[in-house]
């Protein structure tokens, strides 16, 4: 189960609606071995595409670092779909190498709903799990 | 010459658990093997059959993203620090 705050789940959606009709992309960092996401970290799509998405390679790298010296793990990696529903793609599964991580898809194909799930993906194996919001 | 070598947790199987192992090369492709001579398996999930650097990693050599200083032709001099990540992509 992912459970995640109320203000990190809007700062996700809000991501992904201010970049549509591409896809956005980004990370919630937390302590290691906490599972629990705190620091909301949007990042650039490098691909700047409604149908595909890719970090950007210089911020990932300065990311990657600042949660190493901080002691923190990527606990979500979240992207949208604009299109398609929130489902991992093949793409998707076949890029997935962080087995514990939290895979966020939102879908912003419904300009009134949006659609929130997680993931694991591990091996190319997709599991989806339930969401809790805390307020 | 000692070049230090930071890996990703996806590849750390392959280290025995070690976030960074040193290895020596005088460009990235030689590193990877020399590399590959002390943790076998391991280039084959930095390398493709073809030969060419796999698109599920991100490689970096002091900060700079190797795709723009010449991929596995890279040059390395001794002191230089190499970065592992894995690339984060997809698509629907």
């Amino acid at each position: 189960m992912l459970t995640i705050d109320r203000a990190t789940y809007d700062a996700i959606v809000a991501h992904a609606r201010a970049d549509h009709p591409d896809e956005a992309c980004g990370v919630v960092a937390g302590a290691a071995g906490s599972d629990q996401p705190t620091r909301f970290i949007p990042m650039v799509n490098a691909e700047r595409s409604p149908t595909f998405y890719r970090f950007d390679s210089a911020e990932q790298l300065k990311i990657w670092r600042e949660m190493d010296d901080r002691d923190e793990v990527p606990v979500v990696i979240y992207h949208s779909h604009t299109a398609t529903e929130a489902y991992p793609s093949r793409t998707d599964i076949s890029f997935a190498s962080e087995p514990d991580a939290h895979y966020v898809l939102v879908s912003t194909a419904d300009p009134q709903t949006e659609s929130f799930r997680s993931f694991r993906i591990a091996d190319g194996v997709v599991t989806e799990e339930k969401v809790q919001v805390l307020p | 010459m000692a070049i230090e070598v930071r890996i990703p947790t996806i590849l750390r199987t392959y280290t025995g658990g070690a976030k960074s192992v040193e290895a020596t090369g005088d460009t990235l492709d030689q590193l990877f093997t020399a590399l590959d001579a002390q943790h076998p398996g391991v280039r084959g999930r930095l390398v493709t059959e073809e030969g060419a650097l796999h698109r599920f990693v991100n490689v970096y050599v002091n900060d700079e993203d190797v795709r723009f200083t010449g991929a596995l032709e890279t040059k390395l001099s001794d002191g230089d620090s190499v970065t592992i990540l894995p690339a984060v992509a997809g698509g629907s």
